[in-house]
């Protein structure tokens, strides 16, 4: 017989069915009916069969096997219809639901389409279109208005709006200059860029993301695996009570019937289609969820235990306030900016930002400084000797500070660090830094908290007054001060103890023993930080915190997706065999209502990819 | 000799758990996983055993198609 693709196949079938039944409503069984109902069974049923004794070879008893001896049953006793009908409802089912299925799939499908295909590559000083993969290391890659960067680099030339939501999720544009790192897989909205090709090809970070959206959609849910086992037993189970109910009952028909509605299809079908929904939302929302388990897991989290530093702040001191007293204010910023010019240290770096973005190109040189270690610099400008440090710096070297003790303390209770500019015992300024809570935080912990999560924790190695100040402004249940790293994973060793699954959300880089002991360990700022996207069960490609409300909301839908597709499935397949004991329900009416029921189980869970489409759509209104 | 080979879409569990015990007992596959949402089988054979061609049959005759290979 020539090869009939899957599509023609059904065509013909529907056809020869169609007759069939006309047929048979016109003549009843007249053998010309009977050829046709025949030729229905063979058209839709050889695949079935051969599929049923294939696997047979391997010792494995499928669905295919139990249509197979039901329809065989059937034919024995003269019911030509009815084996047409089970044949063809089975062939047009599984037709219909690999269709469907494919939906499921279809946000990988949109991923895959954002791989870039070509490369402008600069060599000998040509433009040279080649193949992603064929781009070297080092080599400049130069991308156009409207193109799509095709490796990962740090740009050596030009400016552009990026459109990064390949990798991050974010919609908006972002603006990359020199000296920024750019992603494969991004596209520059406007401008151009010449890019330095760091990593190409697999190495890349969406490649690498791709991948590992692929290998998560395959990890199997713990459900998902106790089905499977469960089916490997249950079918050839099937087999066997259907043989003793006909070994007592004597009826053909009723040991048949129990075959075909016994089908395990949609039970078996019901978690890993909502774990791929699911894990296809995530990805195109920048939240890669590592697995089924890790899915369900993230559903039944109770509390979440964040990192401070670079997680809810945004991980870098900024200055928050300058108080000049009896100087002007860009002079007092000038000074400071030129004695830390010396330090290293984070704090300093913070005021020379913030001089630089007041006042311009900062004029002035130092003229010597001595570092006094945890107090702060003595610096000579101008033939002047400055103090730029804190409280202990100036008290030690005999300024006396009563009357600015409340402003140091208002600032200190705030949870911010005060640096204070001294001349010839005289306060001349105070400068306030913190690090900056980002802007998202506070709305998270208000929709993590209404999505269910019982516990909002913080765990920090600063001191306790900051760590307080922070946790008052975010509305963060507990927290947890001056802790080392190994203190941090005792503390979610204990929250686990106490309060129960716990998720430790973190950036990944000093905070990794805690996001490994953790149930569950969440990262924040994936992109680009190989470790944390490897190590972590959960990573947010972005910086956007707020993005786990997302992950959370997705997780609880998902599980409670699974578990409507498993109810369900339990209940028609009840349904359907109190149906058979009472003989209301037959072979053909039983396969019916077989397929349709995995019909449905899949499409409920083709409804999580729409998950969060809507809510997003009504903040935008909103701003 | 490792391979990825591309399915058409596998519509049921037990289609995969067909390919995983035909690969079980073909002589010179090493390694095996066959996933099932991304209708993939990623391999490993000794290419003195066993050829692609002759995996790529036996995949045909459970009735499953090889769209693309690695």
């Amino acid at each position: 017989m020539a090869k009939l693709n899957k599509k023609n196949r059904v065509i013909i079938a529907s056809v020869l069915v169609a007759i069939s039944f006309i047929l048979k409503e016109i003549q009843g069984y007249a053998p010309v009916t009977i050829v046709f109902m025949l030729a229905t069974t063979l058209v839709a049923g050889i695949p079935i069969f051969k599929n049923a004794f294939e696997a047979l070879k391997y010792k494995i008893v499928g669905i295919d096997a139990l249509v197979t001896i039901a329809v065989t049953g059937a034919l024995f006793i003269g019911e030509y219809w009815e084996a047409a009908a089970v044949t063809f409802l089975f062939m047009l089912g599984d037709y219909l639901e690999s269709r469907t299925i494919e939906k499921t799939r279809s946000s990988i499908k949109a991923l895959l389409d954002l791989a870039p295909d070509t490369a402008r590559v600069i060599r000998d000083g040509e433009e040279v279109l080649v193949d992603p993969e064929d781009v070297l290391e080092g080599e400049v890659v130069l991308v156009k208005p409207g193109e799509k960067i095709s490796v990962d680099g740090m740009v050596v030339e030009g400016n552009a709006y990026i459109n990064q939501a390949a990798i991050t999720g974010e919609s908006l544009p972002v603006n990359r200059a020199q000296d920024e790192s750019v992603f494969s897989g991004t596209i520059v909205e406007s401008g151009y860029l010449k890019v330095r090709a760091d990593r190409v090809g697999d190495d890349t970070t969406f490649a690498r993301i791709l991948e590992m959206v692929e290998e998560a959609q395959d990890k199997k849910a713990k459900t998902q695996k106790f089905l499977e086992k469960f089916s490997r037993y249950y079918t050839p189970g099937i087999i066997v009570l259907a043989t003793l109910l006909y070994l007592v009952t004597r009826d053909l028909v009723l040991s048949l019937t129990l075959l075909v509605i016994a089908c395990p299809g949609a039970l078996v079908i019901s978690t890993p289609v909502s774990i791929v929904a699911g894990i296809g939302n995530g990805a195109k929302h920048g939240v890669l969820v590592k697995g089924g388990e890790i899915m369900e897991k993230l559903g039944k989290i109770k509390v979440l235990a964040f990192d401070k530093t670079g997680t809810l702040t945004l991980g870098k001191p900024m200055v928050t306030e300058v108080l000049p007293f009896g100087i002007e204010k860009n002079e007092l910023l000038r000074i400071a900016a030129i004695a830390e010019s010396y330090s290293e240290h984070p704090l300093g770096r913070a005021i020379i930002n913030h001089a630089k973005d007041n006042i311009g190109k900062i004029e002035g040189n130092l003229e010597d400084a001595q570092i006094i270690t945890g107090q702060g610099i003595k610096a000579t400008i101008e033939g002047e000797e400055y103090f730029v440090g804190n409280r202990r710096l100036l008290v030690d070297n005999g300024y006396i500070l009563d009357k600015y003790e409340s402003i140091l303390q208002d600032e200190e209770d705030k949870g911010q660090t005060a640096i204070l500019i001294g001349l010839n015992m005289n306060v001349l300024g105070i400068i306030a830094i913190a690090d900056i809570v980002r802007e998202d935080a506070k709305n998270l912990i208000k929709n993590i908290k209404s999505l269910g999560i019982d516990k909002v924790v913080m765990l920090t190695g600063d001191n306790e007054r900051a760590a307080k100040a922070i946790s008052k402004e975010l509305g963060i249940d507990e927290w947890y001060s001056e802790l080392l790293p190994e203190d941090k994973v005792k503390a979610v060793i204990s929250l686990q103890e106490k309060y129960g699954a716990t998720a430790m959300v973190g950036d990944g880089v000093n905070d990794a023993p805690a996001l490994a002991s953790a149930e569950l360990g969440i990262a924040i700022g994936g992109a680009g930080k190989d470790v944390a996207m490897e190590t972590a069960d959960v990573v947010l490609m972005s910086e956007e915190i707020k993005r786990l409300s997302h992950a959370i909301g997705l997780s609880r839908a998902t599980v409670r997706n699974m578990k409507q597709n498993i109810y369900f499935a339990i209940g028609v397949a009840a349904l359907l065999l109190i149906g058979v004991l009472v003989k209301t329900v037959n072979l053909s009416f039983g396969m019916l209502v077989h397929e349709l029921s995995v019909l449905l189980v899949i499409i409920n869970a083709v409804r999580l990819l729409g998950y969060g489409d809507k809510g997003l759509s009504r903040k935008k209104v909103m701003n | 000799m490792k391979k990825t080979y591309q399915l058409d879409t596998l519509t049921c569990p037990s289609c995969t758990m067909k390919l995983e015990g035909m690969l079980k007992k073909t002589e010179g596959v090493l390694e095996y996983e066959v996933f099932f949402n991304t209708s993939k089988i990623k391999l490993e054979y000794d290419e003195n055993i066993v050829d692609s061609e002759t995996i790529k049959n036996k995949i045909a005759k459970l009735g499953f198609e090889v769209l693309k290979e690695k």
